[in-house]
C-alpha cells in the first residue's frame, strides 16, 4: 500500500502513544507504524473530495442543543459513587500519589 | 406443549394474552434453550434465576391487568447497555467487575414494559469490530455453519447469534458503522438503526457518540418494531435525544407499499463484491416492483468516501470516549511506579488490539497539524454525504440496498487485516454518518445455504415508511430457512 504523505514514523508511534496513555515496547513501534500508515493510506482517499466552502458536519440531529434551567436534579449518591472503586478509603477514591 | 422458543415476539404475546402459556412457562423455555447453546458463546452474563422472579412478577402483572407492551418476554440484551445490578463489560477487560448502581435509559423502558431480561450478550470490544472477535470474552459463533465456524458478525454479535439460535425473542443492540444490520445479515434475523436521536444514548457505553444508536435485533420486521417502540424516546438525560412522539411502528407493517418510490444507488455496485449479492439485489428490486413500488434509479456519489470519513470520525470520538478509563473511578486497576505508569499499564493491559489501534489512530488525527487534513475534512465529507440523501429525497421515499457485501465468514479469516474488516461496513455506514434509519431484511440464502440480507435506508424521523417497506420485502422474500441446531 502506498504510503500516506504524512507517513508515521516510528517516532511518531511513541509520541501517539504517550498521548494516549499507552504504553508500547520499543519493538512495537515499527510494527505499529506500518499498522497505522496502512489505514491512514486507505483515509487518504479522502483528499479526492471538493470541500471547498463546505461546512463541516458537527451534529447528527437536526434540532439547537436543548436548554434546561439550572437546578440541581441529581446526587447524594456518595456510596454508589464509590462502589465499584478499585480502591477507595473514607468516601474517598485513593490513587496513586501524584506530586512527589 | 409445542417448542415455545420457535414462536416470534409477536406469537408469544398473544399466546400470554390468550392465556396459552405463562410467562414463567416461556421463560423456562428459553433458558433450556440459553443452556443448551452455551457453546455459541453468546452470552457474557446470564441472569436466569433474576429471569424466573421477573417472569412470576411479569404474570401477576398480567393477572392484575397492567400488562406492559414487553410484558413477560425473554429478551436479551447486548452487554453495552448498563444494567443496575448486573455486571456491564462492554466485551472488555477494562470495566473489570463494574457493576452498575444505574440502568440505561433503554433498558429501563424496556423493564418498564415488562421484559424478562435472560442477561448480557457478547460483542466487540466497546462494539469496536465486524466479527465479534475482539470480544475480551472470546468469539461468538454464528448458528449457521458450513463445514467450520462462521463469525455473526459484529460488533452486536451475541445479539444476532441469540435470537437466530431462538436463544431469546429478540434483543438490544448497537450500531455506530452497521453494528445491527451487518450481523443481523450474517445470521437470517431483522436489525434496525433507528434515527440518530430516537434512543437515549444515556447509560449506554459510548464508543463514537454522533454515530452510535440503539436498536433491536429480532426475528420479523413486526418484532423489530415492536422491540422499538419500547426501546425508543424522548429523554432529558441524553441532550442529542429526539423530543418526538414514538409512533405506532407495529401498525406500519403489513401496509401496501403501491405507489412508494424506492431508490436504487448505482455507486452500491462494488468491485469485488459476490454475483450472488447482486442478484439478491435484483431480486429484491423485482420485489419491491411486484409489490407496486416504483422503482427509482438515484446516485449517491460520495458513498465510496463514508468509510474512510468513518474511520477518521469514529476513532476521533472514542480516542475522546475512551479517555475515562483510567482505572481510578471503576474498572480494572495496573499498579505503576507512579500515576502516568498506573494509567498506561492499566490501559495496555485493559484495552484489546483493535481498541488500541482506534485510540491511536484517533489521537493522531484529532492531533495538532492534522486536525485539519483528517478530522475536519472529514467532518465536510459527511456534510457531502449527508446533501447526497438530501438530493435523493427529492425523487425517492426509501433506498434499497444489500446490507453486507459477503455472507458469513470463517473464524480467524479476517482479523489480521484490519481494512478488509473495515469494508464489512461499506453499505451501512453511509446511515450512520447521515444519521437516518436502516433495517436489513433476510431476503436469501447463497450457494453455501448462508443467509442474505438487504437493506432499506429511509429519511430522518421516517421509520414507518422504512417498517412498510422492510415488511412488504419480508412477505416478498418469504425467508423462513433456519440452521440446523447442532449445537444442542
Amino acid at each position: 500500500m502506498a504510503q500516506p504523505k504524512n507517513g508515521v514514523t516510528a517516532q511518531d508511534v511513541k509520541k501517539i502513544a504517550k498521548l494516549s496513555r499507552l504504553h508500547v515496547e520499543d519493538d512495537r513501534l515499527e510494527p505499529i507504524a506500518d499498522d497505522l500508515n496502512g489505514i491512514l493510506a486507505w483515509i487518504e482517499q479522502l483528499g479526492e473530495v471538493d470541500v471547498e466552502g463546505v461546512e463541516p458536519m458537527t451534529s447528527a440531529v437536526d434540532m439547537a442543543a436543548p436548554m434546561r434551567s439550572d437546578n440541581v436534579s441529581d446526587g447524594g449518591k456518595r456510596e454508589a459513587v464509590l462502589q465499584n472503586a478499585p480502591k477507595s478509603d473514607d468516601g474517598f477514591f485513593v490513587v496513586p500519589r501524584s506530586v512527589e | 406443549m409445542s417448542d415455545l422458543t420457535k414462536l416470534t415476539l409477536s406469537d408469544a404475546l398473544d399466546g400470554m394474552a390468550k392465556g396459552d402459556f405463562s410467562s414463567e412457562e416461556l421463560t423456562k423455555a428459553h433458558i433450556d434453550a440459553c443452556m443448551d447453546g452455551a457453546d455459541l458463546n453468546a452470552f457474557i452474563t446470564t441472569t436466569f434465576e433474576d429471569a424466573m422472579e421477573s417472569a412470576k412478577a411479569s404474570d401477576a402483572r398480567r393477572k392484575a391487568g397492567t400488562a406492559g407492551k414487553l410484558e413477560g418476554a425473554p429478551l436479551g440484551v447486548k452487554d453495552l447497555f448498563c444494567t443496575e445490578g448486573v455486571k456491564t463489560t462492554a466485551g472488555s477487560k477494562i470495566l473489570g467487575e463494574f457493576t452498575p448502581t444505574y440502568e440505561s435509559s433503554v433498558t429501563a423502558n424496556m423493564k418498564a414494559d415488562g421484559m424478562v431480561m435472560l442477561g448480557k450478550l457478547n460483542l466487540d470490544e466497546f462494539a469496536m469490530g465486524s466479527s465479534n472477535e475482539t470480544s475480551f470474552y472470546g468469539p461468538v459463533i454464528n448458528p449457521w455453519r458450513k463445514g467450520e465456524n462462521l463469525v455473526p458478525g459484529g460488533s452486536s454479535g451475541g445479539s444476532a447469534s441469540a435470537v437466530a439460535a431462538d436463544l431469546c425473542l429478540g434483543a438490544t443492540a448497537t450500531d455506530t458503522g452497521g453494528s445491527i444490520r451487518q450481523p443481523a445479515s450474517f445470521t437470517g434475523t431483522v436489525g434496525i438503526k433507528p434515527t440518530y436521536g430516537r434512543c437515549s444514548r444515556w447509560g449506554t457505553v459510548a464508543f463514537a457518540s454522533s454515530l452510535d444508536q440503539a436498536g433491536p435485533i429480532a426475528k420479523t420486521v413486526k418484532d423489530s418494531a415492536i422491540l422499538l417502540e419500547s426501546m425508543a424516546g424522548y429523554d432529558p438525560k441524553d441532550s442529542t435525544s429526539i423530543n418526538a412522539e414514538v409512533p405506532n411502528w407495529a401498525a406500519s407493517c403489513g401496509q401496501s407499499v403501491k405507489g412508494l418510490r424506492i431508490g436504487i444507488p448505482k455507486e452500491y455496485t462494488i468491485d469485488g463484491m459476490p454475483a450472488e449479492i447482486q442478484t439478491l439485489w435484483d431480486e429484491g428490486i423485482e420485489m419491491m416492483k411486484a409489490a407496486g413500488a416504483e422503482i427509482v434509479p438515484i446516485s449517491l456519489p460520495h458513498t465510496k468516501f463514508a468509510l474512510p470519513a468513518y474511520y477518521v470520525v469514529a476513532p476521533a470520538e472514542a480516542s475522546s470516549n475512551l479517555a475515562r478509563y483510567d482505572g481510578m473511578r471503576y474498572g480494572l486497576r495496573v499498579d505503576g511506579k507512579d500515576l502516568n505508569d498506573t494509567y498506561e499499564r492499566t490501559r495496555t493491559e485493559g484495552f484489546g488490539d483493535e481498541v488500541r489501534r482506534r485510540i491511536m489512530i484517533g489521537t493522531y488525527v484529532l492531533s495538532a497539524g492534522y486536525y485539519d487534513a483528517y478530522y475536519l475534512r472529514a467532518q465536510k465529507v459527511r456534510t457531502r454525504i449527508v446533501e447526497d440523501f438530501e438530493n435523493a429525497w427529492q425523487t425517492c421515499d426509501a433506498i434499497l440496498t444489500p446490507t453486507a457485501p459477503s455472507a458469513a465468514f470463517a473464524v480467524g479469516r479476517k482479523v489480521n487485516d484490519p481494512v478488509q474488516m473495515y469494508l464489512n461496513d461499506i453499505f451501512t455506514v453511509t446511515t450512520n454518518l447521515a444519521g437516518l434509519p436502516g433495517i436489513s431484511v433476510p431476503a436469501g440464502l447463497d450457494k453455501n445455504g448462508l443467509p442474505l440480507g438487504l437493506q432499506i435506508i429511509g429519511r430522518a424521523m421516517d421509520e414507518a415508511t422504512v417498517f412498510k417497506a422492510a415488511s412488504a420485502l419480508e412477505d416478498a422474500a418469504g425467508f423462513t430457512a433456519k440452521p440446523e441446531t447442532w449445537w444442542v
